[in-house]
Protein backbone atom coordinates (compact mmCIF):
# COMPACT_ATOMS: atom_id res chain seq x y z
CA UNK A 1 0.00 0.00 0.00
CA UNK A 2 1.73 3.35 -1.22
CA UNK A 3 0.12 5.51 1.89
CA UNK A 4 2.77 3.75 4.59
CA UNK A 5 5.32 4.16 2.29
CA UNK A 6 7.83 7.15 3.21
CA UNK A 7 8.72 7.62 -0.50
CA UNK A 8 4.94 8.26 -1.23
CA UNK A 9 4.70 10.86 1.69
CA UNK A 10 7.91 12.86 0.60
CA UNK A 11 6.79 12.89 -2.83
CA UNK A 12 3.42 14.07 -1.90
CA UNK A 13 5.06 16.94 -0.13
CA UNK A 14 7.07 17.54 -3.25
CA UNK A 15 4.02 18.03 -5.19
CA UNK A 16 1.82 20.29 -2.76
CA UNK A 17 4.64 22.17 -2.68
CA UNK A 18 5.18 22.96 -6.20
CA UNK A 19 1.47 23.14 -6.47
CA UNK A 20 1.65 25.80 -3.86
CA UNK A 21 4.89 27.73 -5.02
CA UNK A 22 2.84 28.17 -8.20
CA UNK A 23 0.14 29.65 -6.82
CA UNK A 24 1.88 32.29 -5.17
CA UNK A 25 4.57 32.78 -7.67
CA UNK A 26 2.33 32.70 -10.65
CA UNK A 27 0.09 35.65 -8.25
CA UNK A 28 3.84 37.33 -7.32
CA UNK A 29 4.24 37.68 -11.27
CA UNK A 30 0.44 38.14 -12.62
CA UNK A 31 1.00 41.67 -9.85
CA UNK A 32 4.23 42.74 -11.12
CA UNK A 33 4.18 41.77 -14.60
CA UNK A 34 0.64 42.55 -15.39
CA UNK A 35 -1.76 44.54 -12.90
CA UNK A 36 0.67 46.70 -11.62
CA UNK A 37 1.60 48.15 -15.19
CA UNK A 38 -1.69 48.13 -16.37
CA UNK A 39 -3.41 50.38 -14.08
CA UNK A 40 -2.53 53.43 -15.12
CA UNK A 41 -3.94 52.69 -18.53
CA UNK A 42 -7.14 51.62 -17.10
CA UNK A 43 -9.59 54.67 -17.34
CA UNK A 44 -11.00 55.87 -13.61
CA UNK A 45 -14.17 54.49 -13.63
CA UNK A 46 -12.85 51.11 -14.28
CA UNK A 47 -10.51 50.85 -11.90
CA UNK A 48 -13.18 50.11 -8.77
CA UNK A 49 -13.18 46.31 -11.09
CA UNK A 50 -9.02 45.69 -9.86
CA UNK A 51 -9.44 47.30 -6.89
CA UNK A 52 -12.63 45.87 -4.88
CA UNK A 53 -12.80 42.92 -6.27
CA UNK A 54 -9.85 41.52 -8.61
CA UNK A 55 -6.83 43.10 -6.55
CA UNK A 56 -8.44 41.45 -3.05
CA UNK A 57 -9.36 38.19 -4.48
CA UNK A 58 -5.75 37.39 -5.99
CA UNK A 59 -4.14 38.57 -2.80
CA UNK A 60 -6.28 36.28 -1.26
CA UNK A 61 -4.91 32.99 -3.13
CA UNK A 62 -1.32 34.95 -3.20
CA UNK A 63 -0.89 35.22 0.60
CA UNK A 64 -2.47 31.89 1.30
CA UNK A 65 -0.01 30.59 -1.82
CA UNK A 66 2.85 31.93 0.24
CA UNK A 67 1.64 30.49 3.58
CA UNK A 68 1.26 26.41 2.20
CA UNK A 69 4.47 26.75 -0.05
CA UNK A 70 6.65 27.05 3.19
CA UNK A 71 4.67 24.62 5.51
CA UNK A 72 5.04 22.22 2.67
CA UNK A 73 8.46 22.88 1.88
CA UNK A 74 9.79 22.25 5.76
CA UNK A 75 8.22 18.79 5.83
CA UNK A 76 9.25 17.87 3.04
CA UNK A 77 12.86 18.98 3.90
CA UNK A 78 12.39 17.72 7.49
CA UNK A 79 10.90 14.31 5.81
CA UNK A 80 14.31 14.49 3.50
CA UNK A 81 16.32 14.37 6.57
CA UNK A 82 18.20 17.26 4.87
CA UNK A 83 15.96 20.56 7.19
CA UNK A 84 18.88 20.93 9.68
CA UNK A 85 21.56 21.10 7.64
CA UNK A 86 19.76 23.20 4.59
CA UNK A 87 19.53 26.17 7.13
CA UNK A 88 22.53 26.10 8.24
CA UNK A 89 23.18 26.47 4.38
CA UNK A 90 25.42 23.30 4.51
CA UNK A 91 28.66 25.05 6.16
CA UNK A 92 30.98 22.37 6.42
CA UNK A 93 29.03 19.94 5.09
CA UNK A 94 30.42 20.02 1.39
CA UNK A 95 27.36 19.00 0.06
CA UNK A 96 26.02 21.74 -3.05
CA UNK A 97 22.46 20.10 -2.74
CA UNK A 98 22.27 20.93 0.86
CA UNK A 99 23.71 24.46 0.18
CA UNK A 100 21.56 25.02 -3.00
CA UNK A 101 18.61 24.24 -1.41
CA UNK A 102 19.22 26.64 1.81
CA UNK A 103 19.78 29.65 0.55
CA UNK A 104 16.98 28.69 -1.77
CA UNK A 105 14.94 28.19 1.96
CA UNK A 106 15.92 31.44 3.02
CA UNK A 107 15.31 33.10 -0.34
CA UNK A 108 11.81 32.03 0.04
CA UNK A 109 11.44 32.57 3.66
CA UNK A 110 12.46 35.93 3.61
CA UNK A 111 9.63 36.62 0.63
CA UNK A 112 7.28 34.55 3.01
CA UNK A 113 8.04 37.04 5.66
CA UNK A 114 7.57 40.37 3.36
CA UNK A 115 4.14 39.02 2.23
CA UNK A 116 2.81 38.27 5.30
CA UNK A 117 4.48 41.36 7.35
CA UNK A 118 4.79 44.65 4.80
CA UNK A 119 2.91 43.50 1.19
CA UNK A 120 -0.29 42.00 3.22
CA UNK A 121 -0.75 44.95 6.17
CA UNK A 122 0.27 47.96 3.31
CA UNK A 123 -2.21 46.34 1.15
CA UNK A 124 -4.77 46.39 3.76
CA UNK A 125 -4.65 50.47 3.82
CA UNK A 126 -4.55 50.79 0.16
CA UNK A 127 -8.26 48.49 -0.40
CA UNK A 128 -9.46 49.85 2.35
CA UNK A 129 -10.03 46.64 4.45
CA UNK A 130 -8.24 48.67 7.08
CA UNK A 131 -8.81 52.77 8.05
CA UNK A 132 -5.56 54.86 6.53
CA UNK A 133 -5.62 58.71 5.42
CA UNK A 134 -4.97 59.68 1.84
CA UNK A 135 -1.34 60.08 2.60
CA UNK A 136 -1.14 56.90 4.70
CA UNK A 137 -2.50 54.92 2.13
CA UNK A 138 0.08 56.82 -0.68
CA UNK A 139 2.83 55.27 1.53
CA UNK A 140 1.47 51.89 2.18
CA UNK A 141 1.03 51.44 -1.64
CA UNK A 142 4.96 52.78 -2.17
CA UNK A 143 6.00 50.44 0.53
CA UNK A 144 4.02 47.30 -1.00
CA UNK A 145 4.63 47.79 -4.13
CA UNK A 146 8.48 48.12 -3.86
CA UNK A 147 8.80 45.00 -1.32
CA UNK A 148 6.58 43.23 -4.23
CA UNK A 149 9.60 43.95 -6.68
CA UNK A 150 11.97 42.70 -4.34
CA UNK A 151 10.17 39.72 -4.25
CA UNK A 152 9.67 39.56 -8.12
CA UNK A 153 13.70 40.19 -7.92
CA UNK A 154 14.25 37.40 -5.30
CA UNK A 155 12.26 34.73 -6.91
CA UNK A 156 14.26 34.20 -9.83
CA UNK A 157 18.02 33.13 -7.98
CA UNK A 158 15.24 31.33 -5.34
CA UNK A 159 13.66 28.76 -8.46
CA UNK A 160 17.15 28.73 -9.86
CA UNK A 161 18.26 27.45 -6.03
CA UNK A 162 14.91 25.02 -5.64
CA UNK A 163 15.53 23.59 -9.14
CA UNK A 164 19.67 23.13 -9.38
CA UNK A 165 19.63 21.60 -5.91
CA UNK A 166 18.40 18.46 -7.34
CA UNK A 167 18.75 18.89 -11.05
CA UNK A 168 21.95 20.67 -11.33
CA UNK A 169 25.55 19.01 -10.75
CA UNK A 170 26.96 22.28 -9.62
CA UNK A 171 30.60 20.17 -11.34
CA UNK A 172 31.74 22.42 -13.84
CA UNK B 1 17.72 58.85 -7.92
CA UNK B 2 15.16 56.67 -9.51
CA UNK B 3 14.97 53.29 -7.64
CA UNK B 4 15.79 50.58 -10.39
CA UNK B 5 12.98 48.66 -8.74
CA UNK B 6 10.37 50.92 -10.29
CA UNK B 7 11.30 49.56 -13.56
CA UNK B 8 10.39 45.83 -14.07
CA UNK B 9 12.50 44.75 -16.81
CA UNK B 10 15.71 46.71 -14.47
CA UNK B 11 14.06 43.77 -11.46
CA UNK B 12 14.25 40.96 -13.52
CA UNK B 13 18.13 41.77 -15.31
CA UNK B 14 18.89 42.29 -11.47
CA UNK B 15 17.31 38.75 -10.36
CA UNK B 16 19.62 37.35 -13.13
CA UNK B 17 22.80 38.98 -12.04
CA UNK B 18 21.71 38.01 -7.98
CA UNK B 19 21.63 34.53 -9.56
CA UNK B 20 24.52 34.11 -11.13
CA UNK B 21 26.02 35.83 -7.53
CA UNK B 22 23.84 33.11 -5.84
CA UNK B 23 25.82 30.45 -7.97
CA UNK B 24 29.08 31.17 -7.47
CA UNK B 25 28.05 31.28 -3.74
CA UNK B 26 26.84 27.95 -3.49
CA UNK B 27 29.77 26.64 -4.61
CA UNK B 28 32.65 28.52 -2.96
CA UNK B 29 30.41 27.43 0.24
CA UNK B 30 30.11 23.53 -1.04
CA UNK B 31 33.74 23.23 -2.34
Amino acid sequence: MFLTSHDWWVFAFRWLHIISGIMWIGHLWYFNFVQSPSMPKIPDEQKPAITKFIAPAALFWFRWGAMSTIVTGLILAALSGYVGSAIALGIGAHNPHDTAIGIGMWLGAIMWFNVWFIIWPNQKKVLGIVDATADEKKKAARLAGLTSRVNTLLSIPMLYCMAAASHYAFTS
Amino acid sequence: MKNPLDSLGQTVFLGFVLTLIVHYVIRAISA
